[in-house]
């Protein structure tokens, strides 16, 4: 059985999802941050299946360049995340409401 | 020179023009104050030296540019005498009394377009307009030569009597421009030119009653005089009104010519036009009930007196009543209005100056009771008789206005009969020629006044009144009663002003002094005049008399009225003379009994017999309370008040009812404004508040929720993509 990219698809859009689910109904704000790098990654995977595929370049380049931003994101939401365990002593991201209208 | 009939009344005007153009120039400069320098001082002063000018002596003010204003004064007078003269003499006496007349039209004043009655009014002209015309005729001829004569002689008086005046030049200029009016009331040859003279001399007579304005009475009378004139012009326009609506011209010639051709057409509308006519010259000539004015009238200079209130202005609405005889001839009804009111006039009058002591206001009742006997006459209608007792009044009543004024110079401004006396001596010129003026009006033998008084009382005698028979001896015995009266009254002043004793103060008596030249010579040719001046009238027995020839032109016959010659027998016309002769001859007897020889004591006695008798009279019979009390406190405040109510009631309605209305229409657009408009406004900031209220739920505060919303947001665009792709 060869692989062909709708394998690749199949699983960009499984870790996708995990990754939409966890930021959606985990509590904890360290998971919700982690499964938002998950979600990039399934981007990455999806970008790079299609530069093989496509013999383009552009898609590893964008993979870096995601990477890249990724780190930074990482970078902020830890921040964030210290910041907001410093000033209500719990990361519960329902806790975090004060923005309610 | 008839042809320069205009320049008669333009000279005057020029001279008013210069005059008054001169003096408020030369008065400017130091303003009202030098004009008037008694404006600070006590209206009260002294009642009785009105208008004089010694009042004014003291005064460091003098008449300014004194010689300029004398000569364009009595220069242009004269000169319009003298074109008078020329017009008349041009035209012909003996022409002018076969009915010769000559009209100059200036311009044509007033176009109205197309006659459309013209054929159907016989006389009426192809158009409706007014000219700016004067009309040399008997009549005319008659008014400008005394008018004009009588005006330059009484400007040369106040020369003399005005000379101290500081407003000399004001009166002059009044009086140039009285002459003027006059002079184109008397030559117009319509009824309006006529109407615009009358005013005139309305408003001249009014500015000269006033002429001392700082004093109150002198401003009062001449508002009087004003007031009371308005009531007759009234009348006398809405006659005019009532010619032009019936003839369709107000052309003298053109109305009396279509009246005269036509009586029966015209008489059903002629009492009411005559009675306006009419109410116009009551107004004018002093007639009871609007005589008030004429006594009060008094309270401007003497030489205004006598060429205003005496000879010339008061005569107009006799002259007017003798111009449109044809007109009141139609009219026996009017005619008999006229002749009771002259005649009721002539002895109601007589009555009054009987017991007055201002030798002014004397003169002002006599006045008033002549002009009732020219009115008598036009009323019986004997309108020459009318217009001649004019002219011969015209020359004694000047010559004893003029007189009076000399008297009160002399006296430096007394006016009071019981403060003067023996002045006969003193002031001899003054005297005789007051005496000769007095003899003339009393009715004596071979002077003016007996002549056309004579020609008066023959014709009431003889006059027929359909309507009532009885009437013509009433008034016969009225008028003869009067003529007593007047000697009498007349005599009565002579003897407390120049017999006796003298019974003012003694620094009075000695400023006595006969009056300079300028004064005297009028006064002596107006005396010569009251002589001579009835001669033209002497009646030829049995055949009229020359005055009455020469008016007759203007006095037609009328289309089937039978020119009955009715002459009295020569018995009856001695006896009638027999009698007025006579009752004037008691009247002078007993003022000379009474008040030169016996000093007012018999007088005195019948004063306290008949104490309320002599307060009706002395107070005028109390007309002029009369009229305070039902004219100007009745109707004003009357008025005011019923005016008041209306104003309140009726008037007010209007605000009142806007307002109502207005009230409802606020109350309503209240409404709509509380619900439809806030209900409006209230119901969008409702609705967005419920909206927001839901909106707000929407933002929770919870990210994941948000993220959620997102993600389905995301999946419903990607479907509806891949759906309808």
């Amino acid at each position: 059985m060869t692989i062909t990219i709708n394998h690749f698809l199949v699983v960009s859009f499984l870790l996708f999802s995990i990754g939409l689910l966890g930021v959606l109904v985990r509590r904890n704000f360290l998971t919700v941050l982690m499964s938002v790098e998950l979600m990039l990654n399934a981007v990455n995977l999806n970008l790079i299946a299609f530069s093989s595929r496509l013999s383009d370049l552009t898609g590893q380049v964008f993979a870096v360049f995601v990477i890249t931003i990724a780190a930074g994101e990482a970078a902020i939401g830890l921040a964030l995340t210290i910041s907001l365990f410093r000033q209500r002593r719990t990361l519960n991201v329902e806790e975090a409401s004060s923005m309610q209208g | 020179m008839k042809d320069l009939l205009w320049l008669v009344p333009l000279f005057p005007l020029v001279g008013f023009l210069v005059n008054g153009i001169v003096y408020l120039v030369s008065h400017r400069t130091r303003g009202v104050v030098v004009a008037h320098p008694m404006a600070d001082q006590p209206a009260a002063e002294s009642s009785l030296e009105s208008g004089h000018p010694h009042a004014h002596e003291h005064l460091e003010a003098h008449p300014r540019f004194k010689t300029l204003h004398t000569a364009v004064g009595v220069g242009s007078v004269a000169l319009s005498c003298v074109f008078a003269f020329g017009a008349i003499f041009d035209v012909g006496v003996r022409a002018l009394a076969s009915g010769a007349h000559h009209v100059i039209t200036l311009y044509r004043w007033i176009s109205l377009g197309v006659n459309e009655s013209t054929g159907q009014v016989p006389g009426a002209l192809a158009e409706w307009f007014v000219d700016a015309a004067f009309r040399l005729d008997s009549l005319s001829a008659l008014m400008i030569a005394f008018v004009t004569f009588v005006g330059f002689l009484i400007h040369v008086y106040s020369v003399g009597y005005m000379g101290h005046d500081p407003g000399y030049g004001r009166y002059f200029a009044y009086l140039n421009l009285f002459m003027f009016s006059m002079l184109v009331l008397v030559l117009a040859d319509n009824f309006l030119l006529m109407f615009v003279g009358w005013e005139g001399v309305g408003l001249c007579s009014y500015l000269l009653i006033g002429y001392d304005y700082h004093k109150k009475f002198a401003a009062d009378a001449g508002k009087k005089a004003f007031v009371v004139n308005r009531i007759g012009d009234f009348g006398f326009i809405l006659g005019i009104f009532g010619v032009f609506v019936l003839f369709g011209t107000l052309e003298f010639d053109g109305v009396f010519s279509a009246a005269a051709a036509d009586p029966s057409r015209y008489a059903p509308w002629m009492t009411l036009v005559c009675l306006c006519l009419f109410l116009g010259a009551v107004g004018k000539s002093a007639q009871v009930p609007l005589h008030v004015w004429l006594p009060d009238a008094m309270a401007g200079p003497t030489p205004v007196s006598a060429l205003i209130h005496a000879a010339t202005m008061v005569t107009a609405g006799v002259y007017m009543v003798a111009r449109c005889n044809v007109l009141f001839r139609l009219s026996p009804d009017a005619l008999l209005v006229v002749a009771v009111v002259g005649g009721f006039t002539a002895l109601f009058a007589a009555t009054i100056g009987v017991v007055q002591n201002d030798i002014k206001k004397v003169l002002a009742y006599s006045t008033v009771s002549q002009l009732g006997y020219m009115f008598l006459a036009c009323g019986v209608g004997a309108f020459a008789a009318g217009m001649f007792h004019v002219l011969t009044h015209a020359f004694f009543k000047a010559c004893l206005f003029l007189g009076s004024g000399s008297v009160i110079h002399a006296l430096a401004g007394e006016q009071d009969l019981r403060r003067m006396g023996g002045l006969a001596r003193r002031i001899p010129i003054t005297y005789v020629t007051f005496l000769v003026a007095t003899l003339a009006i009393a009715g004596v033998p071979l002077l003016a006044g007996f002549f056309s008084k004579d020609a008066i009382l023959a014709a009431v005698f003889e006059a027929r009144f359909p309507q009532a028979p009885w009437l013509p001896r009433l008034l016969w015995s009225a008028a003869l009663f009067t003529a007593g009266l007047t000697a009498f009254y007349m005599f009565r002043l002579v003897s407390l002003a120049f017999y006796g004793r003298f019974r003012g103060t003694p620094e009075q008596e000695a400023h006595v002094h006969e009056s300079p030249k300028s004064m005297t010579v009028p006064l002596v040719i107006l005396a010569f005049l009251s002589i001579v001046g009835g001669w033209i009238g002497i009646p030829i027995l049995h055949g009229g008399n020359r005055i009455g020839a020469f008016l007759s032109p203007v006095i037609p016959a009328l289309a089937g009225e039978h020119a009955a010659e009715h002459h009295p027998a020569v018995s009856l016309e001695i006896a009638l003379m027999a009698a007025s002769v006579g009752a004037a001859m008691v009247g002078l007897l007993l003022a000379w009994l009474w008040y030169a020889k016996g000093e007012g004591r018999v007088p005195a006695t019948i004063a306290a017999r008949f104490p309320r008798l002599y307060r009706l009279v002395a107070n005028k019979y109390f007309v002029d309370e009369f009229y305070d009390s039902v004219f100007v406190e009745g109707l004003a405040k009357g008025g005011g008040r019923f005016l008041w109510e209306v104003d309140a009631t009726v008037v007010d309605l209007i605000p009142n009812g806007t307002a109502a209305a207005t009230r409802g229409a606020s109350w309503l657009t209240n409404l709509f404004d509380k619900n439809v408009v806030d209900g409006a406004v209230n119901g969008v900031a409702d609705g967005f508040e419920k909206g927001w209220r839901l909106a707000r739920r929407a933002q929770t505060g919870h990210v994941q929720n948000y993220a959620l919303v997102m993600g389905a947001g995301l999946f419903c665009l990607v479907a509806v993509y891949l759906i309808f792709r």
